[in-house]
């Protein structure tokens, strides 16, 4: 029975995936073709490696104040959580229920940037500076000790930001578990 | 089939198929035959007895009604027919919104009750103003206007949609007394309608470095996730339509990502942005979130299929029953790895198995409803299900998949257990007062 209901679905598809080869064909485009500059606004995505962090620079210092003023209210005083995701210390085993933080479990640096700059603060995204969201993000690091107090971030050191559970993620793509 | 069918009609009297009264589900394929069988070994109860009041016409018989609205709202005696919120006031934190399972029947979910999660509340867009950018390793970077989505040949397809913590209160120690909705309500389904994204890409052109793209939304917290691009290319689909009408917004309006049996969160509501890239972003939700973690302390990542599954809906917590007799059992099966093959009942805890109906049409990547006859003896009973998909995935035991993950022993008072992927089997236990309640079993 599933194999034949498979069938009009399959069907479906090659027959779309054919149109749109048709249109290729013919040279028509529905799309307005733009710039790779003009899509800059939009391309607020950062890699792993480093590639789309934006210029600016920012202390554990300079952090704490934004931090204080921004992000307490819904992480505690220093990050402990409550009411919404505790960011510092933790742990991932044990008898008590994980906790997983940025210190215990992000894997990488460069997504406590790209999440903070994209989806944070909850009432006001995108409303933190470049330089604020590397201080803030340099806070958060400093109080999972994570970088030094003097340690300056930016483009060029963000990305060798060294995090403990950098190892800590088995892919399930495209292995099986 | 209509051939055996019509062979067993008839066919006396009617035999248990498994433990505690499960009923032989060919039956259902008979119709009549079931009631007719029903009755002559004595399976219904005298509860009939009472005679029906006389015939009167009500007042709604004799009026001429109300006028019809140009856009129909089910009746006013549905209004418990909603979803459960968990963020009513929008507090600064997530929202979800529940699909009232044991309150609907069939596979479809009306739009008005998908389940919903978002990290806010959802944008308002201008469809007008909208627009989907696609960049990145392409020939030709391209925006395009729903206007244009719309001269591309476009596809239909029924897919269930389940956001990978769907089913999280199963990771408690103790099980949790909360009805299907609370437990289950996560999944739904829909028919979606728009353009392969796999067309778009013929525009764009594919720069052969290109592994997997990027998907985000509009939304304020632009949530993105990173999906390989052998997705895109096999049956992704930028949705504008949802069960025949445009998205309604709580679910993307005017257009979201489908990935047809992946975590429901890679499946992008309001989508601005693909751009195809060489490796995953590492985005907050492939991260932070939606990662499982395992005794080791190790966590897996980038777990996308929605795995084989099933629970009944009805009966199911909450509920109670009206004394012994015939029962339909029924519920919900899918996999995001394909078609379901069969789903098997028991109503003894798994001691004994039985093959449910599976109503067509049985869909790849679709909610499936299973429907099994049931004689209730009024003694104490375990109703479990158990799907298998056409791969030959069977849904494991709760015990099985528990031991698989990370699992606090001790967890303090009021602490949620939280938790992703939970596809196990789940058991409802009906005592003889004929509450169902949830148990491990």
């Amino acid at each position: 029975m599933s194999t034949r209901e498979k069938l009009p679905c399959a069907v479906v598809l090659a027959f779309a995936a054919g149109l749109g080869t048709a249109i290729a064909a013919e040279g028509q485009r529905f799309g307005q073709p733009i710039a790779a500059e003009d899509a800059a606004a939009w391309d607020i995505s950062i890699a792993p490696d480093g590639v789309g962090l934006p210029p600016g620079n920012g202390t554990p210092a300079q952090g704490a104040v934004v931090y204080a003023e921004k992000c307490a209210a819904c992480h505690g005083q220093k990050g402990e959580g409550q009411p919404n995701d505790r960011l510092v210390g933790g742990q991932l085993t044990g008898d008590q229920p994980a906790v997983k933080t940025v210190g215990s479990y992000w894997p990488y640096a460069t997504t406590l940037f790209d999440y903070t700059r994209r989806a944070m603060p909850w009432q006001q995204t995108k409303s933190l500076t470049n330089d604020e969201v590397y201080a803030v993000s340099a806070y958060i690091l400093r109080l999972n000790g994570i970088i030094g107090d003097n340690d300056v971030l930016k483009a060029m050191t963000f990305p060798k930001v060294a995090m403990p559970n950098r190892d800590g993620f088995i892919s399930l793509y495209p292995n099986k578990k | 089939m209509a051939r055996s069918a019509r062979r067993l009609t008839g066919r006396l009297p009617l035999e248990p198929v498994a433990g505690n009264g499960l009923l032989d589900r060919r039956r259902l394929l008979g119709g009549s035959a079931l009631f007719a069988g029903a009755m002559g070994v004595g399976v219904t109860t005298s509860r009939t007895g009472a005679a029906a009041e006389p015939l009167t016409d009500d007042p709604w018989s004799l009026a001429p009604g109300i006028t019809i609205p140009p856009y129909g709202q089910p009746s006013r005696f549905e209004a418990k027919v909603v979803r459960t919120l968990t963020n009513p006031n929008l507090e600064p934190r997530p929202s979800a919104a529940r699909t009232p399972h044991h309150l609907l029947n069939g596979t479809i979910t009306p739009n008005g009750l998908h389940f919903v999660i978002a990290r806010g509340g959802y944008p308002d867009i201008d469809p007008d103003k909208h627009r989907l950018l696609i960049h990145g390793l392409v020939r030709q970077p391209a925006v395009y206007t729903l206007d244009a989505l719309h001269r591309f040949p476009m596809v239909s397809r029924i897919a269930f949609i389940e956001c990978g913590g769907n089913s999280a209160p199963f990771f408690s120690n103790e099980p949790i007394q909360a009805n299907v909705q609370a437990l289950h309500g996560l999944v739904s389904c829909a028919e979606w309608s728009g353009v392969l994204l796999s067309t778009l890409l013929e525009e764009t052109g594919v720069d052969p470095r290109a592994k997997w793209f990027l998907a985000e939304g509009a939304d304020a917290p632009v949530m993105n996730r990173s999906v390989p691009l052998a997705k895109a290319m096999d049956d992704a689909i930028i949705a504008l339509y949802q069960n025949g009408e445009r998205i309604n917004p709580s679910n993307g309006y005017p257009m979201r990502l489908l990935l047809p049996g992946y975590e429901g969160n890679m499946n992008i509501k309001w989508l601005r942005r693909i751009k195809l890239i060489e490796a995953p972003v590492m985005a907050w939700n492939e991260t932070s979130r939606y990662t499982i973690l395992l005794p080791s302390g190790k966590a897996w990542q980038f777990f996308f299929p929605q795995e084989v599954k099933s629970f009944i809906t009805h009966p199911s917590p909450g509920m109670t029953m009206r004394g012994p007799g015939f029962y339909e059992i029924s519920g919900l099966a899918y996999s995001g790895n394909g078609p379901i093959e069969k789903v098997e009942v028991s109503a003894d805890g798994g001691q004994s198995w039985a093959s449910a109906a599976l109503q067509a049409p049985v869909l790849s990547k679709a909610l499936t409803r299973f429907r099994m006859p049931w004689n209730w003896d009024g003694q104490p009973v375990i109703l479990q299900s158990r799907a298998t998909d056409e791969a030959g995935n069977v849904q494991p035991t709760r015990a099985a998949l528990v031991a698989e993950r990370y699992q606090p022993k001790t967890v303090p008072p009021g602490t949620p257990v939280l938790g992703e992927h939970f596809n196990a089997i789940t058991s409802w236990a009906i005592d003889p007062k004929g509450e169902v309640t949830n148990v491990y079993a």
